[in-house]
């Protein structure tokens, strides 16, 4: 496309080109009354993409709005490329996650690349040195060629990201349910250490400072890709590939080494920074602009280009990944070209700083384009969407507990660790450098990741987590659970929780009853946060996740870090030497609404109420355990989630060549694999008995560990379940590569 | 005694070598870019794993074009320690130092866990701390760790004991299941694991440190005898 060939402005009004590019007419009818002209053919890109939802939060900010953000060590919320939190020494923990489902439904392995490549850039562009890496994946069941080609290539794209930068990635989750047939989701989550004196913002102050370009050149890759996130997928969507970016991650490697010597050791001619993501030039010239009261003029014929002819439309609208905006101090640019060609990075100093609030636009000589900064930026429209109780929860709601008739308990056992959301992943994780930088304590696969900080004594535990099923059917319980669910990972792992990032997967905002979805998990979600003092401080939406006008579950993901204050305290799932006594934290009750018996047991079908949560009562347990844990008085510990009970019991003994023989009380298949929430199994060695039974009030032992490797369950004195645990966990390690019809 | 860890742009093991000989085996270590030319400095060079030059072309095969690489083959002339680790074995491969060639591993993924090594030759200066046929766990992180070479040059490597270190048991599909390999002289080591990765327990292993503790043994001794 040439510039020749753009529509002039009234063509654009009459034929309502700007439609197709996202903006409706009143959008339209406000950029016309802003400018007070129609805008050209650039303009209104510019427009369309900052007011996309993706860029804007137009339609989820009113629910936004609700999230607890403050806290003691809260030191940057909402609104910069990533919170960040305070963990002492003069440290803080920077971390975002973030959704790159649209591209990966239809390019996987890029998709799901650059998603982890924009992440890091969030985490850098702060200031901070990117330690680790989470994921959080859903697709259909693996049962068509379609789904397991995504899920191949979205754990392909992940790893050859992640393994070539050289950032580990250390754990995160998967989940497979048919709403994720035709738009799977791919959320990352980087994690970062700054030092608080590093602490950078997209900022662009001072009246003749130099606006400059560092990274990869431009070219026509991702036009539109925020736009093309804000709306549903359809039949057509593969039209919209040119819209997906193309990674590469070494040339980010580059990237982050030369910005971080740039903050590290130019920080007296550094002004501010921030990533070229989604919008690319446009978010980030007018975001650090608006954020200072100033503006920003850019002569876009010294844009660093990889193709000819390109249009300030298409300039200010690429994608081009691995791309960074930074303002420093008039007259220092030389310093900065040499310190980024040490890297054979290009630096090009493209703009100035101006003190009118406009981004004014030169091309070829002449104005391209000319808009207030602001109107950009923060003057988007922000819709109250209508929302409506949906009809499918009242009739969940008033639906009974139904407890599925099990006969076989080990087959049902055995039945469920193959179900591929509890099966091991070993397959996918193995395919990700989850050591390199040599501080990953515990590695993928426990209930949560830890890293260490090296030359401290403390560590850092980090999860992402997200049980849809039970959001679905109950969106503010399961948004309570959600949280609380993270935050027992951080805890059985020894850390207390600090903080969360959330990514907000949801279908349609013009649905009502998709809004109300939304509204009421964050609002769960808010209450968790409260009670588990874990505020929210940064986060993502990804909204119109529709195939052809079917929603998605709607699937708010929990990324929480969590503070490990002394290494001895680093606990993991796995059962640790024979004789040790097993507790059970929590009583089950009937409560199967969602679970995955429910699902196994009723073709794929979920319904009725989902678990019930009392975050009083999960606070309390939390506690009690991460004390016990501190004390030195607990071997191991895993929450029970997925599968019930059984299923974490004899995940402690895999890969431990250990048993356990229990005993257990009251109606078998609850007790055996309901859901109910705020649970763990714990070991613990027997002359710390007594200290711990007093520490963990609500603890019952139930058995212990044994040495001979065989699972043995007692309900009511009589045996449910006896297996050798190697049958078990051969059933667990072989289902995913088993329906992938790989090898093992 | 005094080591370089080389940094080529995509190296991104360097940091954890780089920890490894300061902060456990408690040696002098410095990070030395690219397009360094004099390594007289230091007695012994480590080239770290990663994705030097992204891996683009084939891997290892734009880093052994660096500037540095003449001073690394000088270095292994006059007999110093020179040890390369994945990406850094790659580079040796492809510099020459060493024989062979790297394929993709077998099952075409990317390969990242803990594994069992044998000794298989203690008598080498990178291994002599290691008790021969001594079973060490040691992780790998690598998508081309695959060995191969012809039957001339397997023949060859076997009769002069430069078979370092195999795999206990198949990883990534390595003719006979090598791991690690010197040159005759047996003072340039590459091997696909991760020895820098084994050096504190609270990782999970600390096997890989009597590498390291083997080569400072070495230069002490040879020292003592030079002065």
């Amino acid at each position: 496309m040439s510039l020749m060939l753009e529509p002039n402005p009234q063509q654009i009004k009459d034929e309502k080109l700007y439609s197709t590019m996202g903006l409706t007419d009143e959008e339209f009818a406000k950029v016309e009354k802003i400018l007070g002209r129609l805008p050209n053919y650039a303009e209104t890109g510019l427009f369309s993409v900052m007011w996309s939802e993706h860029c804007s939060y137009k339609n989820s900010k009113p629910v936004l709005s609700r999230f607890p953000t403050k806290g003691e060590h809260v030191l940057q919320g909402p609104g910069e490329g990533a919170g960040i939190v305070d963990i002492g020494d003069g440290q803080a923990v920077v971390f975002k996650i973030e959704s790159h489902n649209h591209p990966s439904a239809i390019e996987p392995y890029q998709g799901a690349a650059t998603g982890v490549g924009g992440i890091i850039r969030d985490v850098f562009s702060m200031g901070a040195r990117p330690v680790a890496i989470l994921n959080s994946l859903r697709f259909g069941e693996l049962e068509t060629a379609r789904v397991k080609y995504l899920f191949e290539e979205v754990v392909a794209g992940i790893a050859g990201y992640g393994n070539c930068i050289g950032i580990p990635t250390v754990g995160g989750e998967i989940g497979f349910d048919p709403s994720y047939d035709g738009n799977p989701l791919v959320n990352a989550m980087c994690v970062g250490l700054i030092d608080h004196k590093d602490i950078q913002k997209g900022q662009a102050k001072g009246v003749g400072n130099t606006v400059m370009y560092v990274g990869a050149k431009t070219g026509r890759d991702g036009i539109h890709g925020a736009t093309f996130a804000s709306e549903e997928l359809s039949e057509s969507s593969d039209e919209k590939r040119p819209a997906v970016q193309v990674g590469d991650p070494f040339m980010e490697k580059l990237l982050l080494e030369a910005c971080l010597e740039l903050i590290y050791n130019h920080q007296d001619v550094l002004v501010g920074i921030q990533d070229m993501g989604a919008a690319g030039l446009t978010s980030s010239s007018a975001e650090m602009a608006s954020k200072s009261g100033s503006g920003i003029e850019m002569n876009l014929d010294l844009i660093p280009q990889r193709e000819t002819g390109m249009t300030p439309y298409e300039m200010m609208l690429s994608e081009s990944q691995e791309r960074m905006l930074i303002v420093v101090k008039k007259g220092h640019e030389k310093e900065i070209e040499d310190l980024f060609a040490k890297y054979g990075l290009e630096a090009a100093s493209v703009g100035v700083v101006t003190d009118d609030k406009m981004l004014r636009l030169i091309h070829k000589g002449e104005v391209a384009a000319e808009v207030p900064v602001d109107a950009l930026a923060e003057d988007a429209p922000v819709y109250h969407k209508p929302s409506a109780e949906p009809e499918y929860f009242r009739t969940f709601q008033a639906m009974e507990d139904v407890t599925p008739d099990v006969t076989d308990y080990k087959e049902t056992l055995v039945k469920l660790l193959q179900q591929p959301t509890v099966a091991s992943k070993e397959w996918v994780y193995d395919q990700y450098d989850y050591q390199v930088r040599t501080n990953t304590v515990v590695a993928p696969g426990s209930d949560a990741a830890v890293i260490r900080l090296r030359g401290t004594n403390k560590a850092l535990a980090m999860t992402t987590d997200c049980n849809a099923r039970y959001i679905y059917l109950d969106p503010k319980t399961g948004g309570k659970i959600a949280v609380a669910e993270a935050a027992r990972n951080i805890v059985a792992s020894g850390a207390r929780p600090l903080a969360i990032t959330d990514g907000l997967n949801y279908g349609s905002p013009e649905n009502p009853g998709v809004f109300w979805q939304l509204e009421q998990s964050a609002d769960g979600i808010s209450e968790a946060c409260l009670a588990l003092q874990s505020p929210v401080i940064g986060g993502n939406v990804s909204l119109y996740n529709e195939t052809n006008g079917t929603a998605i579950y709607p699937t708010p993901i929990i990324g929480m870090v969590g503070l490990i204050e002394d290494v001895n305290h680093i606990t993991t799932q796995a059962a640790k030497r024979a004789g040790d006594l097993v507790y059970v934290i929590g009583d089950a009750a009937s409560e199967f609404g969602g679970s995955e018996l429910q699902k196994l047991m009723n073709g794929g079908e979920i319904s009725g109420k989902s678990p019930a949560i009392d975050l009083e009562v999960e606070k309390a347990r939390q506690d009690a355990l991460l004390a016990a844990i501190q004390s030195g008085l607990v071997q191991s510990a895993h929450d029970i989630s997925e599968g019930g009970f059984a299923v974490a019991l004899v995940e402690k003994l895999f890969g431990t060549g250990l048993g356990a023989s229990v005993s257990l009380q009251g109606e078998a298949t609850a007790a055996l694999f309901a859901e109910t929430q705020s649970r763990f199994v714990v070991t613990v060695k027997p002359e710390n008995k007594e200290t711990f039974e007093a520490a963990v009030q609500d603890a019952k032992q139930i058995g212990e560990v044994t040495a001979q490797p065989v699972a043995s369950i007692r309900i009511n004195g009589e045996e449910v379940v006896q297996a050798p645990v190697s049958e078990l966990e051969d059933a667990w390690k072989g289902a995913i590569p088993c329906l992938l019809n790989s090898e093992a | 005694m005094k080591f370089a860890v080389i940094v080529f742009p995509g190296s991104n093991c360097d940091v954890d070598m780089y920890h490894a000989v300061k902060d456990e085996l408690g040696e002098q270590v410095d990070l030395v870019w690219h397009d360094a030319d004099n390594l007289d400095e230091y007695d012994g060079i480590l080239l770290p794993g990663g994705f030097s030059y992204g891996d683009y072309l084939r891997s290892g095969a734009i880093a052994h074009m660096s500037n540095v690489m003449a001073a690394v083959k000088r270095a292994a002339e006059a007999g110093k320690p020179i040890l390369g680790v994945c990406n850094g074995f790659q580079i040796l491969l492809e510099s020459g130092l060493l024989p062979g060639a790297m394929l993709r591993n077998k099952n075409l993924k990317f390969i990242c866990r803990t594994v069992e090594l044998s000794v298989e030759n203690n008598e080498t200066m990178f291994t002599s701390l290691y008790d021969k046929g001594e079973k060490i766990s040691v992780p790998v992180a690598h998508g081309e760790g695959n060995y191969y070479c012809d039957e001339a040059t397997l023949a060859k490597l076997k009769e002069n004991n430069q078979i370092a270190f195999t795999y206990a048991s198949d990883v990534n599909g390595s003719l006979s299941d090598i791991a690690g390999i010197t040159n005759e002289k047996g003072n340039v080591l590459g091997m696909m694991p991760h020895p820098e990765r084994a050096v504190d327990e609270l990782l999970g292993s600390a096997d890989g440190l009597k590498l390291f503790q083997s080569i400072v043994k070495h230069w002490r001794n040879s020292h003592v005898v030079n002065a």
